[in-house]
């Protein structure tokens, strides 16, 4: 485990999961998806799809290619709403019909695909759709010290200027910025598609070091990641999809990279009966 | 936990020395963030050029002709900046203004006789009306721009050839009130120039010294106190420059001074566009979606309603146009070139620095823009030029202008 000093804020949440039973008095997890599922025309890209997302702690989402892992967050995340299947937030039950519904809840996604726009500078991009007002026109004051507040807390990169165009930014400090933004406001689930897939090692590092403090401040991180290394540095709970299902999921620790790179390649149902 | 933040104290320590401001004007010219520094040195190149050729071209009265030919160049071009922000474009524009100003001059007519405001406010009340419908029809069916406004270009045509031709005063409907004709032909009078530019001068400045004193009481990066000073004293010269030129006797027989109505037009259309483009959620958005519709989507911005918007915003400006071309031309005719015109806004437009590929630009490249196109024919005319070398000079401006263009393009995207 990577556990840092201090991080009081997973250790909790982190027990609870580890209690078996039906317990009446522990919450329920942030995030549950009972049975999934999400059709494009005849693929069926997701088939049943249960898993639970806990707060304070990183959720890993593996798979090959084609598992269907970023048409599952975009179901969260309200992009795709699923074909069929029941998502409950908070213990309740909630439908997800737009970016907009899921960002309400405290849902933030970070995508494969950046969605950052490169003609606006990084202020712009940390408010774009939450912007700060003042007498009905632009507080860009407020804007600017806010996104610089969060910036100097997250501690992981530095740029020229907050006022520089993100196009005119490196793989790592982009995605530092798709960060920050969804940490910002305030989010209670921090979503990310392949957050180092782009990035070399000092910045993959960064980024790391960037989820676990996530974690740490109670926020539950689910993660998508092909990068084993990458799970097995961040990651509290694995969960591993094979051709649209959910085959597995639990504590990294009953987990090795042997067994992760099975349920990868072979979607390995036997423990699933069981 | 210290070193971002003093890396940001740093670095701003270092960009408040005047030789940094300096330095990073050139990245900024080269990534098209500071585009209007290019077209201003052509454009003074351009003047330089036609005053050498002749000297009548800085006179006054050519000077003032020239901002009031540049109008009709620079409120279209404004019209179709609402449009290239998103990376879309509006062919019928020409038209759509045309048809605009035929509303006013039969409303005003003695069949109607509608009171000027009214005839005023139902030109642009046709033209936005045209606007929104053309965009809900781009949106609602998801058609290209460039088809809708190219059947746009043909329509409105068609339509104001039958209103024209069936007022039976062939083929030209005149302007015969007061009040639209002295939009371009009429002059405030020379200390109601000195008032309306000292008003605008400290409303401009009082801008831009709050929002610099603001970002330094905030403990933000500011351009130094100098650069700011100067700004603002660029801004006051200019200012006065153009009164001393406005109100300079420009008549031959009777005395012709002050500042025409078009000028304050164009200022207050600029300063609104502004407005809403740098200070509003709007704006904001139309930027953001010409820049990455699909992040824009994501961040839960109403991608359909700001498009639309736009298209609205395109029919207004548009409307206002068309009222200073009638002006101008003192009539509507069925045989307006609404084609030729559309394609001088656009150019203009992206001349000014405005990007075709949609996310970048401004209200003021319009300006500029229009004044560029304006100073070529203006010039080109004094110095007996061809109208086949007026085409081709501007031509090849728009082509330096759009290449200029994707070369900014490219090194954003290549980062
Ligand atoms: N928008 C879409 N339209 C049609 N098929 C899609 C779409 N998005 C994903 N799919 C299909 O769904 C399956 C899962 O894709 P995806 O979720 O992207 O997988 P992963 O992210 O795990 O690599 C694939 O077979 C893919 O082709
Ligand atoms: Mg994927």
């Amino acid at each position: 485990m990577t556990t840092t000093s201090g991080s009081t804020g997973r250790a909790v949440p982190e027990n609870a999961t580890h209690a078996v039973g039906p317990e009446v008095a522990s919450p329920p997890p942030l995030l549950q998806l009972r049975g999934i599922a999400k059709h494009f025309g005849a693929v069926e890209a997701l088939k049943h799809v249960d898993l639970d997302v806990p707060a304070g702690q990183v959720t890993a989402l593996i798979g090959d290619n084609g598992a269907g892992k970023s048409t599952l967050i975009k179901a969260v995340a309200g992009i795709y709403p699923p074909s069929s299947g029941e998502i409950f937030w908070e213990g309740q039950r909630v439908t997800l019909h737009s970016p907009r519904a899921a960002e309400e809840l405290g849902i933030a996604t970070v995508y494969q695909d950046l969605a950052l726009c490169d003609n606006l500078d990084i202020v712009q991009n940390m408010y774009l759709g939450h912007e700060a007002t003042k007498h009905g026109t632009l507080d860009e004051i407020t804007m600017e010290l806010e996104t610089r507040r969060v910036l100097t807390e997250l501690s992981v990169f530095t740029v020229r200027s907050v006022r520089q165009l993100v196009g005119s930014l490196s793989g790592g400090q982009r995605q530092a910025i798709a960060v920050a933004r969804a940490v910002m406001h305030e989010s209670k689930l921090v979503i990310m598609d392949e957050p180092t897939a782009a990035l070399g090692v000092t910045q993959t590092a960064q980024v790391l070091e960037l989820i676990t403090r996530l974690a740490s401040r109670g926020i539950a991180v689910l993660v998508i990641s092909h990068n084993l290394n990458d799970v097995f540095t961040v990651a509290d709970r694995i969960a591993v999809m094979y051709l649209g299902t959910l085959v597995e999921c639990g504590p990294i620790a009953n987990y090795d990279t042997t067994r992760a790179v099975e349920l990868i390649t072979t979607g390995a149902g036997a423990r699933v009966e069981g | 936990m210290t070193s971002p933040e003093q890396t940001v104290t740093e670095k701003r320590a270092e960009s408040a020395t005047a030789q940094g401001v300096i330095g990073s004007l050139w990245g900024k010219v080269r990534s098209g963030e500071a585009s209007l520094l290019p077209i201003l040195f052509g454009l003074a190149v351009l003047v330089a050029y036609f005053q050498v050729r002749n000297s009548v071209f800085l006179s006054a009265g050519n000077l003032t002709n020239l901002f009031v030919q540049a109008t009709i160049f620079i409120l279209l071009a404004m019209a179709e900046t609402w449009l290239l922000l998103l990376g879309e474009i509006d062919l019928s524009v020409g038209y759509v203004a045309a048809l605009g100003a035929t509303t006013a001059v039969i409303l005003l007519d003695a069949q109607f006789h509608w009171p000027w405001y009214l005839a005023l406010l139902a030109a642009i009340a046709v033209t936005t009306a045209i606007g929104l419908l053309q965009g809900l029809i781009i949106i609602k069916l998801r058609l290209p721009s460039f088809i809708v406004t190219l059947a746009g270009l043909l329509g409105w045509e068609g339509v104001l050839i039958f209103f024209v031709d069936r007022q039976g005063t062939g083929g030209t409907i005149p302007v015969q009130e007061k009040v639209l004709y002295d939009l371009v032909n009429g002059n405030l009078s020379p200390l109601a120039t000195w008032i309306f530019t000292a008003a605008s001068l400290a409303i401009f400045c009082w801008s831009i010294l709050r929002k610099d004193q603001s970002r330094r009481a905030s403990g933000l990066e500011a351009v130094p106190f100098v650069v700011t000073l100067m700004k603002v004293a660029a801004l006051v010269i200019a200012g006065i420059v153009l009164v001393l030129i406005f109100n300079t006797n420009r008549g031959t027989f009777t005395v012709l001074r002050g500042m025409p109505y078009a000028i304050p037009v164009d200022f207050v259309m600029l300063t609104v566009g502004g407005f809403i483009l740098t200070r509003t959620k709007a704006g904001r958005y139309i930027y953001a979606i010409g820049g990455n519709p699909e992040a824009a989507r994501r961040a839960g911005v109403n991608v359909d309603r700001y498009r639309l918007l736009a298209f609205t915003l395109t029919g207004v400006t548009a409307g206002v146009a068309g009222l200073i071309y009638a002006s101008r031309l003192g009539g509507i005719s069925d045989g307006v070139d609404g084609g030729n015109l559309v394609l001088l806004a656009v150019a203009s437009a992206v001349i000014g620095g405005t990007s075709l590929f949609g996310g970048r630009g401004k209200i003021i490249h319009a300006v500029i823009g229009g004044m560029v196109i304006a100073s070529i024919y203006n010039g080109m005319a004094l110095i007996n030029m061809s109208a086949a070398t007026q085409f081709i000079a501007t031509a090849l401006v728009l082509l330096v202008a759009v290449a200029m263009d994707s070369v900014a393009r490219r090194s954003t995207a290549s980062r």
